[in-house]
């Protein structure tokens, strides 16, 4: 009788133990970001976050150009970005470009070696839309990316392609069959979504096309919000694929008890609403016009060309490569577009130490 | 360790087959099918003797109907893992048969765009409603109460809440939830995130307090007759009459730690209550979201629920209002 019991109960704990395979081994360390007793708390664990931070070092940066001397445009033939810098200041773009972008392939990855003006290879074509990408998320989107700024750097990480990229879910195969529909959901292992069974490609509606995010009801009682649980759903599966690509949790930017609520929100609440927008306008109009002269293995199962998410420059930090202000080094790639106007976005000042008082 | 103080039954008497009392109706009696044997195992936890079952048509139609639905949606799943059994296992709590997108409304959409979920519903429905008619006779026959039923259709209530008057009153079948073991909880999440934090919505503070007050309940009595069983404790009936018996002693322990006691009746009463309460409750909450109420959490501000807290930084104002492109 004896034994049997001792088998049920080793059973037992090893059934239970199992359970426990699925979660995050400890420590754990909870920092309050908001009025006490809110449940506004960062959860950082140590030890994956030394790992994190080793990973996203911000590269130093080469000397500074020499004053002084002529335009890049009067120097060069066939420059269609950057001309206004001089000849040492572009060169030094192009000369940490090549350790940003293509380390191991040099100046010819873009370049025709025998004629550096010649457009005949298709990375120079998409290295040019980049530059002028980079001049505008550094001057149109400063409301997401501050003086901080970013590089080439900050999504390549040495890569001729970022490592961290979209394509849009090709249609569920299912769907045209007699039954087995997924409704493009309910799948183990996505990554986008992180394993979770929502949406597998929350980008599209919101990253690419400018669907309706806003789901939940704005007024107390039923006023014509027709939004549908399942949009909710595509939602949520955008957030949990910003929350993975921060690093962060849901209170980074909301209170949980009123998710939908701004006067509830933290100030990066607004920066990540630019975010979206800009990452919009990143792909539309400099992304995706590229899809035409990239090789076939570079394309999606829809023959789409990878695109921009959160996590692209991100990699799982709230503020790319720790916040290193790598712009201030390359001054180079500032750009001159306007700001894009973002009324009312809140300081983000310390809060008062009193009001947190645990 | 001492004999009382086990989670499994100790002493197991064997004897001979007991095939229950014959009952008005001699169909009644005629209906209960198998061989009856005794499992040692299921004597650890309850009584050992298994069956004779009473089927009846009740029982046989609310096991074809229940096939059927069960059927359907396993097959979907089937076809969602292309029918390798492995990713079957693999995905078996992510894969989901989804009810109809919003468009379809209430119209009964293409089989495989959300026709087999109105299609398993239906047949899981029937199923469960002839289980119901099911308890409610066999408790008749017995000549029992129908306390039993009538719990029953407490969950069914609840239940019918979220896959079928909810979605009726809301015109949409997009509303119900999904059948599957991952996408029934993204639902809920869906829920509370659509319609502004179910938390607030105070037939879901209900049915948390019977929920709740069920375990608690169920763990008090437990523990109070598990207690006395070195007395005989669950040999109620004499007990209650009895002085110095297991159940006063019972009554008696509760009588002197909190000053009032159930009594053996009550408890149950108690128990019922708090169990039925959680679905009723539960379903109420349910029903008006959405239909009465759009954002639990702003109704709960201008009824003076939800507690303002004191500004942290400065005033985050929605960009789309603040006039921003």
């Amino acid at each position: 009788m004896k034994k049997t019991y001792q088998h049920w109960t080793l059973g037992l704990i090893l059934g239970m133990s199992l359970l426990l395979t699925g979660c995050e081994r400890p420590p754990k360390v909870t920092e309050q970001i908001g009025y006490r007793g809110t449940g506004m708390e960062k959860v950082i664990n140590p030890r994956i976050e030394s790992a994190t931070k080793v990973a996203n070092v911000a590269p130093e940066a080469l000397p500074p150009a020499e004053k002084g001397g002529k335009k890049a445009s009067a120097v060069y033939k066939n420059v269609k970005v950057l001309g206004d810098l001089t000849e040492n200041e572009f060169n030094r773009v192009m000369l940490a470009m090549t350790t940003w972008v293509s380390p191991d392939q040099g100046c010819t990855f873009c370049h025709n070696a025998a004629n550096f003006a010649d457009d005949s290879l298709y990375q120079k074509v998409v290295a040019r839309k980049m530059i002028e990408m980079t001049t505008t998320i550094n001057s149109k989107w400063q409301a997401h990316v501050g003086n901080t700024g970013v590089t080439c750097y900050t999504c390549h990480r040495g890569n001729n392609v970022p490592n961290k990229l979209w394509f849009t879910a090709p249609e569920v195969k299912t769907a045209g069959r007699m039954l087995g529909n997924d409704f493009g959901q309910n799948k183990a292992g996505q990554d986008s979504v992180k394993n979770a069974s929502l949406p597998y490609d929350p980008f599209t509606p919101f990253l690419l096309k400018d669907t309706n995010i806003r789901v939940a009801g704005d007024t107390a009682l039923p006023t014509g919000n027709k939004t549908s649980l399942k949009q909710a759903e595509y939602v949520h599966g955008l957030m949990i694929h910003m929350s993975d690509s921060l690093g962060a949790n849901c209170t980074t930017c909301h209170n949980t008890r009123a998710m939908a609520q701004w006067d509830e929100s933290t100030p990066q609440r607004t920066t990540a609403w630019v975010g979206i927008r800009m990452v919009r306008d990143l792909n539309n109009n400099f992304v995706v016009p590229l899809t035409g002269i990239q090789p076939a293995h570079r394309l999606g199962p829809t023959g789409d060309i990878g695109k921009v998410n959160c996590a692209t420059c991100h990699n799982g930090v709230q503020k790319p490569l720790y916040g290193a202000p790598m712009l201030q080094a390359y001054p180079e790639l500032k750009g001159s577009l306007p700001v894009e106007k973002v009324a009312a976005m809140a300081a983000p000042a310390s809060p008062p130490k009193d009001h947190m008082r645990r | 360790m001492a004999d009382y103080q086990n989670l499994f039954t100790q002493v197991q008497v064997n004897g001979p087959i007991e095939m229950g009392i014959p009952l008005d109706r001699p169909r009644d009696t005629a209906e209960r099918v198998g061989k009856p044997w005794h499992w040692h195992l299921a004597g650890r936890l309850g009584n050992a003797q298994i069956g004779p079952v009473y089927l009846g048509f009740t029982g046989i139609a609310s096991i074809i109907f229940f096939v059927i639905g069960f059927t359907a949606i396993g097959w979907n799943y089937l076809v969602q893992v292309n029918y390798s059994p492995i990713e079957f296992v693999r995905q078996l709590f992510w894969l989901s048969v989804d009810p109809p997108n919003a468009s379809y409304g209430l119209r009964i959409p293409p089989m495989n765009q959300g026709g087999w979920w109105l299609f398993s519903g239906f047949f899981i429905t029937v199923s469960i409603l002839l289980w119901w008619v099911r308890t409610y006779r066999r408790a008749v026959a017995l000549k029992m109460g129908t306390h039993v039923a009538w719990a029953f259709a407490g969950a069914i209530w609840l239940y019918l809440v979220l896959g079928f008057f909810r979605p009726i009153l809301m015109g949409s079948w997009a509303e119900a939830v999904p059948w599957g073991i991952f996408s029934h909880l993204d639902w809920t999440t869906a829920f509370s995130l659509r319609y502004g934090n179910l938390f607030y919505n105070p037939f879901h503070m209900l049915s948390i307090v019977f929920l709740y007050g069920s375990t608690l309940l169920f763990a008090m009595h437990g523990a109070t007759i598990l207690a006395v069983s070195r007395y005989g404790g669950e040999r109620e009936i004499e007990q209650i009459v009895d002085r110095g018996s297991a159940s006063e002693r019972a009554a008696l322990f509760w009588r002197w730690t909190m000053g009032f006691n159930a009594t053996m009746e009550s408890i149950h009463r108690w128990a019922w209550w708090f169990a039925v309460l959680t679905c009723i409750t539960g379903g109420i909450g349910i029903l008006l979201t959405g239909t009465v109420v759009d954002n639990w959490y702003l109704w709960s501000v201008k009824h003076g629920v939800a507690p303002g807290y004191p500004a942290i930084w400065g005033p985050v104002v929605d960009p789309m209002t603040a006039g921003a492109q």
